[in-house]
Formats: structure tokens, sequence, C-alpha cells
């Protein structure tokens, strides 16, 4: 939609961009709740161990992180109770696979009984907040209202079938409950977490390399989270971002290139062709030196860099964006930790949260401005000068971008006589999980895995922390094997939606 | 609730949604049921799945028999068989109804009505043996919502020219 808007220079109406805001950023707080919640705490949290905590110790304990109202001694029994028949079923479910009672679990049972109260809690949560979706976008998890040129949900006040202040009032109410759930259970059990486990800012740095593209832009097109590139962990020197500068190499990855698979191409130029030389499934042994990989190795200025919150809150922080300076600089001084700490599984972990806070605190001023808008009249939503395909030239290129929660987000596309000729996307786990290029070099969650300590190998659930600090969006296998190439163990992750 | 299940991009795996589609287009219920065509959506499901007072699940199950099996389990059979992984969907499912579970927040009662798919694999198309069998899949399941005391009708419908999903 962004490619094509880019493609014609299609200006979006001011109350398109914003209800795009509002959309991405209720986006961005439920998904990070729930990969914090139901993805990745249970690499941190021990569900059996739990079961020994002392209900109201687990209370004195949330007390005294946070606010919550429901964190009484009562409550934490009942989810004990709740948790003890469970297990007594045998039929674990979600908890099925956990490595319980692994010696790497560090937290005292009663913080493992606040996490799990909280697993539930954020159920229930994600399920409220995310009808903002349904109200704006008509449909979760694919929202059906985009549309190039804006939106297709009408603005009336006065109709009961469009956005009106009935609606408005609705989405306030829920943006409230996203934000206190935020800034009162998540941020609160993200930092007594990461106090347990502050050597997990020494492992998983990976690339040192950060790429933004930039998102939520505000009326003057300045955005929330800026665009920028970093490099080599200088945090003094933030590059502006070209696209001209992303090649996709092809050189482990099992696609064709017309001209020569060491060849690296730019989005515009891309060729998905293609070519499975791997052995047959189900094989017990990938050859890495070859092709071995269904992703594209995408490279800036030939580099490998990482996308995602941590690249975000690196570049807004870097950038001296007050708000984000503000954030990261007392979450470190709650833990205790340099800035140094950024660049590692506990920091991507660790600035997820903090950017869900700074979108939350957004949700509420970019409604006042919609509302607003509204109030004076303007209920544009949709510019259709360039709805008739007759109206476009014969030939046009775009680039459209933006920040999914997981990460820089960029899709090419290539028009002639009215008729898509090339469309190419590179999503944020394509940079994040790329094969090596044709240089030898090493994407993030490969790079991120070197150095990292495993106690157990048949338990391997230091890498299953690093990997699922970047949010993986597919599912993939880890496979363990010794020097002499026996395989010890094997892993599967599945990623989100 | 009439829940169907699977990844209609992947042939077989795409019978639960199938089979729900045909029960809506074809048939009248009354109000109180549901019917809701699942996809791959996981937890997503639970406030559907927690409210639902009786849970007929729709999906590609792997019972081990021949492709086009029809099979049907009810209450406990249902995550037991999960357990087991016999539906390819056996994270999705099993992780829902447990989660339901764990909340004290299950349907009272709960029947699952399968096929055991022959081809997952890419592609729209049902392979023909469980292509075969999706009348007898929307059979089960309409005679499982009459035992429920569920009164449905067939609609009247126009045959349409080159829909052989019932042959």
């Amino acid at each position: 939609m962004r490619a094509v808007e880019d493609a014609l220079g299609i200006r979006v109406p001011e109350n398109a961009r914003i209800i795009r805001n509002l959309l991405g950023g209720i986006q961005y707080v439920q998904d990070h709740v729930i990969h914090f919640y139901h993805l990745h705490a249970l690499d941190w949290v021990d569900v059996t161990s739990a079961l020994k905590a002392d209900p109201a110790d687990t209370a004195e304990l949330a007390q005294s992180i946070s606010d919550w109202p429901k964190s009484t001694a009562d409550y934490f029994r009942g989810v004990k109770d709740k948790l003890s028949t469970f297990v007594g079923s045998g039929q674990l479910g979600p908890f099925a696979n956990g490595y319980w009672g692994h010696p790497e679990y560090k937290l005292p049972p009663e913080a493992n009984l606040m996490a799990v109260a909280h697993y539930l809690e954020a159920l229930d949560w994600q399920r409220d907040v995310i009808r903002v979706h349904a109200i704006l976008g008509s449909k979760n998890p694919h929202p059906q209202t985009y549309l190039v040129g804006g939106m297709a949900i009408p603005i009336d006040p006065d109709s009961e079938s469009a956005l009106n202040a009935d609606k408005l009032a609705l989405i306030r109410k829920l943006f409230a409950r996203a934000k206190e759930f935020v800034e009162q259970v998540y941020i609160p059990d993200l930092l007594a977490v990461a106090s347990f486990y502050k050597e997990w800012a020494s492992y998983g740095e990976g690339l040192g390399n950060f790429l933004v593209y930039g998102e939520f832009p505000d009326a003057a097109g300045k955005y929330l989270f800026p665009a920028g590139a970093i490099f080599d962990r200088d945090l003094s020197t933030v590059q502006p971002v070209d696209h001209q500068k992303i090649n996709e190499y092809v050189s482990h990855s099992w696609f064709d290139y017309s001209d020569g698979d060491q060849a690296a191409k730019h989005p515009w130029e891309g060729e998905t062709e293609p070519n499975y030389t791997g052995p047959r499934p189900p094989y017990e042994f990938l050859e890495t030196d070859g092709k071995y990989s269904w992703v594209k190795a995408p490279r800036y200025e030939g580099k490998a860099v990482e996308v995602g919150p941590l690249a975000r809150m690196l570049v807004a922080y870097a950038s001296g964006e007050s708000r984000a300076k503000e954030l990261v600089g007392s979450a470190l001084d709650t833990l205790e930790v340099g800035p140094e700490a950024l660049f590692s599984t506990l920091g991507r972990t660790a600035a997820r949260g903090l950017e869900t806070v700074l979108v939350a605190e957004q949700l509420e001023p970019w409604l006042d401005e919609l509302a607003t808008h509204i109030a004076d009249g303007d209920l544009k939503v949709h510019n259709g000068e360039l709805w008739d395909p007759d109206t476009w030239p014969s030939e046009a290129k775009g680039w459209g971008h933006c920040e999914a929660p997981r990460g820089a987000l960029g899709h090419w596309i290539h028009i002639v006589n009215q008729k898509v000729a090339n469309y190419q996307c590179v999503v944020p786990s394509t940079w994040n999980s790329s094969p090596r290029d044709a240089r030898g070099q090493m994407g993030a969650y490969e790079a991120s895995l070197v150095g990292t300590p495993v106690s157990d190998p048949e338990q391997p659930i230091e890498i299953l922390r690093t990997i699922h600090s970047f949010d993986p969006c597919m599912a993939c296998a880890v496979h363990v094997v010794d020097v002499q190439g026996r395989e010890l163990t094997r892993v599967h992750l599945d990623g989100s939606m | 609730m009439v829940l169907g299940l699977g990844n209609i991009l992947m042939r077989d795996e795409g019978i639960g949604v199938r089979a729900v589609e045909l029960l809506a287009e074809r048939y009248e219920f009354p109000p109180e049921v549901q019917l809701l065509d699942g996809g791959t959506l996981g937890l997503n499901l639970l406030p559907y799945v927690e409210d639902a007072d009786r849970l007929l699940v729709i999906d590609a199950v792997h019972v081990g028999g021949e492709p086009g099996t029809v099979v049907r389990l009810e209450s406990e059979e249902v995550p037991a068989f999960l357990g087991v992984k016999i539906s390819p969907h056996q994270i999705g499912l099993a992780d829902l109804l447990a989660a339901a579970r764990l909340r004290g927040r299950c349907p009272r009662e709960l029947v699952l009505v399968g096929v055991q798919p022959g081809v997952i694999d890419t592609g729209l198309e049902l392979s023909p043996p469980v292509a075969a069998q999706v009348g007898a899949l929307v059979e089960a399941a309409l005679s499982q919502l009459s035992r429920w005391g569920i009164e449905w009708t067939m609609k009247l419908l126009p045959e349409k020219e080159g829909d052989d999903r019932w042959k």
C-alpha cells in the first residue's frame, strides 16, 4: 500500500495517517505483551516451581514492584490452586515442552507464580485491547480497511455504522486498559525477571549493526521511532537510511539469480526464482557450505544488520529522543547496569518492553488528534485522486516501508503500464534470520548465538532465550551436534502469528 | 460453537474450514449456534472456546487410517488424542483446550469430528479421497448437532453447475 503510494506520489489524508498509527500502535502493544508472556516468558519462568510459592509472599513481592490492584494473597492462592489442578492432570498443553526444573531457571517460586498469574491475565487483556482492530480495521489479525490513498473506514459522527463518538469513546477505554497493563504489569514483571538474569546482558549480542526505517509519523512527518542505521555499536553516529543501499544475496539460499548466484540485487531488480537443491526431506544433515535456506540474505551497505525493538530503541536513544533516553536510562538504573548491557539478549527483550511503553503513551494523544479533526468537521480518510489506473504514468517505482513489531519491513514495487512488473518484500525476520551472504557474513540470529554457553546440550534453554528474544516469525529448528557430528538434540521453535 | 480448524493453503489441512463453509452455505441453524472459520488462529480463538457451552471441532486428524477416514472423538478423548500428535494442528488446538481448562472455562461438552488427511502440501484442492468424504464429515457434524437437540434445516439452493463438493 505504501509502496504504491510512494510510486504514484499519493499523499494520504491526515485522518488516515492517524488511524494507521492507531492500528499499528495497538498492534505493537498487544504483540509485544503476547510475545513476552506467551512466547518468551517460559524461557525464564519455571511453571512447576510456581507450585512451591507462598501466596502471601507472592502478594508482597508483587505489591513491592507495582500498584496493580489484583495482587492480593487470595488472588495468588487462587492461581496456584488452578495451576496445581492443571499440572496434576498431566496434560500440560502450552507448558508441555518446557525444561522444567532446569538449573538455569533462577527465579524464586514467588516470582514464578506472579509471572504465571500474569500469563493468564494477559490472555484476557489481549483479547480486549485488540478489539480496537475490529473497530477500526473490521478484522483481526488481518485488518481490512487499509487502502491505497488512505483508509476505507468512514468517519461520520451521525452514523451508527461509521467511526463516531461512541466508537472513539470505546477505543479510548481500551487504550487506557492497554497502557495500564503495560505500566503496572508488563514492565514491572520484565524488570523483576531481568534482575535475576543479569548475566544475559553479556550474551546474545550478535552483529552490533542496526537498521530502522522509522514509524508512526506525526503531522510534520517526524517519526516516533526515528529512521537510522548504527554500525559497530557506535551510538555516537546515527546514519541516515538510503534504501538504495539495500541488496539481497542468494548465494546460500534456494533461489536462482539470472546473472549468477554471487550477485547482489536491490529489491527493485529483485528476482524470486525458487530452486531447491537441498536433500530430500526428511533429512538429518544440511550442507551449509552451499545453499541451505529459504531465506534470502539482505544486506545494508554490504553489512548484515539487526532490525526490531532493540534497533529502534538504540536509534531513538542515539538520536537523542528524550522519552526514549529517559525510559532506557531508568531501566538501566533499576537493573544497575551500563549502556553496554543493551547489546545483548536481555537488552533486546528489555527494548521490546520499553518501546511498548513509548507507543502505549502515544495512543491517547493520537486519538485526541483524530477527535479534534472530527470536531472541526474534517472527515476525510481517503485520497482517491489517483484511484483510476488511467491517471497513472506508464511506469512508476515505489518503496513502501514501515516498522512492524518485529522490525523494519520494506516492500518494493515496479509498475509498468498499470500492472505490477515486479514486487519484492524484505521482511524483518529475513534480516534477522538471514543465512550467510556471498562473503560468508553471518545474519543476526547466527551471530547472536556465537559464544553462548549451553550447560546441558540435551536441554538448550540458552539457545531458546536468545532466538526467542528476536521474536522469530517462523518455525525453525535448532540441532545441537557434538564435535564428532553426532546429533545431541533438536529443538523446534514456533513463531507466533 | 462449531469450529472449523485448518490452513486452506495446505490442501487437506484445510478440511475443517471447508466443512464449516459448507455448513454455513447449505444449512440454517438456530441463533444459538455459531459457525466459525478458526483458520490457524491458535490462542486467538480462546475467547470463542471459553464462551461456548458445547464445542464441536472439525479438523484434520492423524488417526493412522486410510486418507478420508472419518472419526468422532468426545470429551477426554480429544486432548488425549491430541497429546499424541494426531492433528497437524495439535499445538494450536491442544494449547487452546489446555489454556481453557487451566482457566476453568472449558465447554461443558466437547466433540471433535475429523478426517484423516491424505496430502498436506501447498495447494488449494483437497486430495480425492478426502474430497470424497466432505459430505460424510458434514453429516457427522450435523448428526452431532442433532444429538445435542439442535434443529437444523437445509437451505433451498439451486444446484450450482460444476460444484462437485458433494460427490
